[in-house]
């Protein structure tokens, strides 16, 4: 599979539609064998990037290169490009077995070869057995495996999935995305996949391309866009954040945090002094004993979800979300509760 | 895995057009050896070679076109083919009468180059570098403007001509502005009125009185259940199987001089016998018993879409039964009535079948116009002015169709808010739409039952109710021949002929029509909307106009077609496309645009999309189509009075034949027989496809003027 492994180059494209920008001069590179996620909040031109990946959209201005190619100007059925719908677009006259012999009929390759390929990726995909089923009469996951058997028979440089998820049911959400993530590291596949869900995306990306109003906000590994959000926005995006705006005081490697008479260390980063905001994660925030305590409120609001209690502390920095891993028993409203968060922990944003 | 991997796909798109060169070397082929014109003899090459130079540039363009098409320079290719159809077609004009007119292989050479043209375009850039929509956009469009807007363009220019086809502005104005035509005597100075205004008159009434009389029986069976859902099936099917005139004709059996009701009225209560029905009241009732259908259709459907729920939180409110009719109701419904209206208006003007049999002295433009051309008077001239006078009223009621209306006025019967129940109706109004309908479904069937008679009794015309099996025999009789069996009777030519012409028109009206909903609904390129208002606008042109553009536009050379069976079935897939147009657009619109997309990113080409995908789903529709243009080719009259001769000559004109000579009986004997055939293939149809999708879906698809 790797021989058809080449990257793709996305290079200042924009898109118009009239007056609207959808797209707005996004550059990014995906590397060959690596799932690369498309995030944003809809509406953000995600799925309009992907089309213009597949074909579907002629770009306004810019340059798309797949592999060695320069595919700016070719229509989709002459780019090696293959694209897993959001509503899958199973063929519904068609049996399973023809909705997957489809791509390889159209490349010209014979019956008998056609068949072999598509039962070799049917089988790959466990749904084996099903064949001859027409698209309405499976479930909607087997609807799903089948919409990507249907894409990787023709073993495309690169594999475009737009929301794979949205039409499946919760459970079976997290079961098909790890399913996805397996089968794109197995076979080594160029993947770009989108989706508007921060938790899929931190789940199956090697890279995630974070976009806001047709423009990328921020691309990084999860890890890195979890723990250093560039911005107010994506702080908020990208899990739960407690955003603080207050002034820092840095000077010599060391950082000091003020707002609300409260004072607390934090990771500097680089930034000078002057207004900032602090972005905190609600599970970084420790309950501890009064005399630990950074900051310290009374509980306003308590939610019991079993694997965590959820707290709204009322303090000198605002209500504050605080997630409570360890605890057993929820806290009574107005209880006094004492709060410490570590220094490395706390993100600190220009303002 | 390796083992099974495909090849390498090629992927870029090729330097050089192969299907430009074979294009292009079709076209070479065909001047060198088909023959060029329509009477057969020697191919382009021949011609030219005896002397008919003008053949030579054309024949420069085919070689310059298959040159640059195999050397990969497209924009070569597109002005070499381009310069080949022009040049043709410029040359045959100015030639006229004098040159030969086109046959079997200009058509081949012409459409070769088109397809060359519009593949070069593509692969310039132009529509979206699809060369397949490129192709059809280009040949439907050139086919529309050879049979649709050649012919109307053509015989409006024969307006200002005189007798020997000078150009003569100042004849406009004599011929336009006569008392004849615009005269409104009638409106009290007591003399008769111009047929213009007769036109306009009768179809204002009939358009008004058939959105009401639709609406009432509308609100009858939409609100009435189940029990009337009978009617709703007949209702939707009998236009479609009933040739207009059949209407007329048992309006004469029961109204005429001699006729049933006349003969009860003068015995029983010594009403003398009158010609009162000849005029105004015979032409509008008749008219309205054949056109309410349509009326009915549009407003169940727009009641249909009303949704229970509306009125229900209107009840919720408080209001009463008439409150929510006439707040809630009533409102969402005018833009239907409009465009009943607006139908029933255009349907009137364009009537020909009707007026033909029953108008008697008020004349009417549709009428007029034939007999301006067909008549003893033969002047194009005058048909033509009569012509663009209809034309204007029509295009006039299709432009405040779409302005005001736009989509509106196609409101399609769908699932949605069908949960609730409908409000009742006030019980004024129920009484009123009861006795209307009651009335109305009445005379209908009354009508249906006269023509079903008629044919069996000797003559019914005449009040002669002797059973007697004559009329078949003189029009369907079957004998044992010398060689085997032998189709004597008077109306076996015409029958035959019209089958096979909507056998033939069918199926390539289907195709033409869905080619381009599809191009039109799924792709996006520069001309688009153009393209659109091009199919929908031959909507509006009455059959009337269209035949006499036909008779004044394909009589001579280049395009010389009058008096053959290709012009019956020409005439008819240009007339029905804007049906499969419809049916295709409301049919695509069902069909997920990302299937489409699906197979474009598997490497389908769009060709093979279009076979794969798009026309396996969009059966239904194309069946809807087929039904329909077959039947409205065999129940049509008003283009093809001007077009069959007594060689091909159809079966409703055969009959408005008969009726003009006074032979009642054969013509409604054979009118039963068209609509029995015609039922019968509905049905079998129905049968074939499953559950009534049919006669619901195609009344409100409908072409002006039968
Ligand atoms: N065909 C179109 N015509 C006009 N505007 C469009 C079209 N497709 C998308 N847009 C606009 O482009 C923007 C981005 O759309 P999209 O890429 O679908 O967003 P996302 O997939 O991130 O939700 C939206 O504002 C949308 O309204
Ligand atoms: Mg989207």
């Amino acid at each position: 599979m790797a021989k058809n492994a080449g990257g793709v180059v996305f290079e200042r494209v924009t898109k118009r539609y009239g007056e609207v920008t959808a797209v707005d001069d996004v550059s990014f590179r995906v590397a060959p064998s690596e799932l690369v996620t498309l995030l944003g909040p809809s509406g953000c031109g995600k799925t309009t990037t992907l089309r213009m990946v597949a074909g579907l959209e002629p770009v306004s201005s810019g340059r798309i290169v797949l592999g060695d190619n320069d595919v700016t100007r070719r229509a989709a059925n002459e780019r090696d490009v293959s694209m897993v719908f959001q509503s899958y677009a199973l063929f519904p006259h068609m049996t399973v077995l023809e909705n997957v012999c489809y791509g390889p009929l159209s490349t010209r390759a014979d019956k008998p070869k056609a068949r072999e390929l598509a039962h070799a990726k049917l089988s790959m995909l466990g749904l084996t057995g099903l064949e001859h089923r027409l698209p309405s009469e499976l479930s909607g996951g087997q609807q799903q495996r089948v919409a990507v058997a249907r894409s990787l028979v023709l073993e495309p440089a690169v594999l475009l999935f737009d929301e794979p998820l949205s039409n499946l049911d919760a459970k079976l959400r997290r079961r098909v995305r790890q399913e996805i993530r397996e089968l794109q590291q197995s076979l080594s596949l160029t993947v770009i996949y989108v989706t508007h869900d921060q938790e899929e995306a931190l789940a199956v990306s090697d890279h995630i391309i974070v976009m806001e109003g047709g423009r990328i906000a921020q691309q990084g590994t999860p890890n890195e866009l979890y723990e250093s959000p560039a911005t107010r926005f994506l702080a908020d995006f990208i899990g739960d954040a407690n955003l603080i705006d207050g002034d820092l005081v840095a000077d010599s490697g060391r950082a000091i945090f003020c707002a609300g008479g409260v004072s607390a260390p934090v990771r500097a980063d680089g930034l000078g002094s002057g207004p900032a905001t602090l972005a905190l994660r609600p599970h970084r925030l420790r309950i501890v004993d009064a005399d630990e305590a950074t900051l310290s409120g009374v509980c306003k609001r308590a939610a019991y979800l079993g694997s965590r209690i959820e707290y709204v502390v009322t303090t000198a920095w605002g209500d504050l979300l605080v997630f409570d891993g360890e605890g057993r028993t929820m806290r009574p409203r107005d209880e006094p509760i004492s709060l410490k968060f570590d220094a490395q922990a706390a993100v600190v944003l220009r303002r | 895995m390796n083992s099974t991997a495909l090849a390498p796909a090629v992927l870029a798109p090729p330097l050089r057009d192969r299907p430009n060169m074979v294009a292009a070397s079709i076209a070479l082929a065909a001047s060198l050896i088909v023959p060029w014109a329509a009477d057969g003899g020697a191919s382009a090459l021949a011609r030219a070679l005896a002397g008919h130079w003008t053949l030579w540039p054309l024949m420069g363009a085919v070689l310059a076109a298959l040159l640059s098409a195999s050397s990969g320079r497209d924009g070569a290719t597109a002005i070499a083919s381009a310069f080949g159809v022009a040049w043709t077609f410029g040359a045959g004009f100015v030639e006229g009468v004098t040159g030969p007119a086109f046959g079997i292989g200009a058509a081949i050479v012409l459409t070769a180059l088109t397809v060359c043209f519009a593949r070069a375009l593509a692969r310039q850039g132009y529509f979206g570098g699809d060369t397949t929509v490129a192709t059809l956009v280009v040949i439907i469009a050139a086919l529309l403007t050879i049979f649709i807007f050649f012919p109307v363009g053509r015989a409006l220019l024969s307006a200002v001509q005189d007798a020997q086809g000078r150009f003569a502005l100042s004849l406009v104005t004599a011929r336009l502005f006569t008392a004849d035509i615009w005269g409104v005597g009638c409106l009290g100075a007591g003399t008769r009125c111009g047929v213009a205004i007769n036109s306009a008159l009768l179809a204002i009434i009939v358009g008004m009185v058939s959105a009401l009389l639709g609406l009432a029986l509308a609100l009858l069976v939409q609100r009435g259940g189940r029990r009337y859902s009978g009617v709703l099936k007949l209702m939707s099917l009998l236009p479609i199987v009933t040739p207009t005139f059949v209407i007329a004709l048992a309006i004469v059996v029961l109204f005429g001089r001699t006729g049933l009701i006349t003969g009860w009225l003068d015995h029983w209560i010594g009403i003398p016998r009158s010609r009162w029905i000849y005029g105004l009241p015979g032409v509008a009732l008749a008219q309205l018993l054949s056109f309410s259908p349509i009326a009915f259709m549009i407003l169940y459907g727009a009641l249909t879409a009303v949704s229970p729920t509306l009125e229900e939180a209107a009840q919720t409110l408080r209001a009463s039964r008439a409150r929510v009719f006439r707040t809630v109701t009533w409102p969402l419904l005018r833009p239907a009535l409009a465009n009943a209206f607006l139908l029933g208006f255009v349907e009137s003007l364009a009537d020909f079948a009707n007026p033909i049999v029953l108008s008697g002295n008020f004349e009417v433009l549709s009428i007029k116009t034939f007999f301006a051309i067909a008549g003893a008077q033969h002047d194009p001239g005058r048909a033509a002015v009569l012509a663009s006078v209809l034309l204007a009223f029509t295009l006039a009621a299709f432009w405040l169709q779409q302005r005001w209306l736009g989509r509106l006025s196609y409101v399609t019967v769908s699932g949605k808010g069908d949960s609730g129940i409908p409000a009742r109706l006030p019980r004024g109004l129920w009484l009123t739409c009861f006795f209307t309908a009651l009335i109305w479904i009445s005379f209908t069937f009354i009508c249906y039952a006269v023509i079903l008679v008629g044919g069996f009794v000797k003559d019914i015309g005449r009040g002669d109710m002797t059973v007697s099996f004559s009329h078949f025999a003189a029009g369907f009789g079957v004998e044992w021949g010398s060689r085997g069996l032998f189709f004597g009777g008077s109306a076996w030519d015409s029958f035959f002929t019209t089958i096979l012409v909507a056998a033939i028109s069918a199926p390539l009206t289907a195709l033409i029509g869905l080619l381009a909903a599809y191009v039109i609904t799924r792709h996006r390129f520069a001309g688009r909307r153009t393209f659109e208002f091009l199919t929908m606008v031959s909507f509006a042109i009455p059959g009337t106009v269209i035949g006499v553009s036909y008779i004044v536009a394909f009589n001579v050379p280049p395009l010389e077609l009058t008096g053959g069976m290709a012009i019956l079935v020409l005439c008819f897939v240009f007339r029905n496309m804007p049906v499969g147009v419809r049916a295709g657009v409301a049919a695509l619109a069902q069909i997920d645009k990302t299937l489409d997309e699906a197979s474009a990113t598997l490497r389908a080409s769009t060709l093979r999309t279009l076979r794969q995908i798009i026309l396996p789903l969009l059966r239904p529709a194309i069946l809807v189509t087929l039904v329909f243009s077959f039947t409205h080719a065999m129940t049509a009259v008003s283009a093809v009075i001007f077009l069959a001769t007594a060689k091909y000559n159809l079966a409703t004109v055969y009959i408005v034949g008969r009726v003009e000579a006074g032979e009642y009986p054969l013509a409604i004997a054979y009118s039963s027989v068209l609509i029995l055939f015609m039922a019968v293939v509905l049905l079998l149809v129905q049968k074939a496809v499953g559950e009534a999708r049919l006669g619901r879906r195609t009344t409100n698809l409908l072409v002006t003027g039968h």
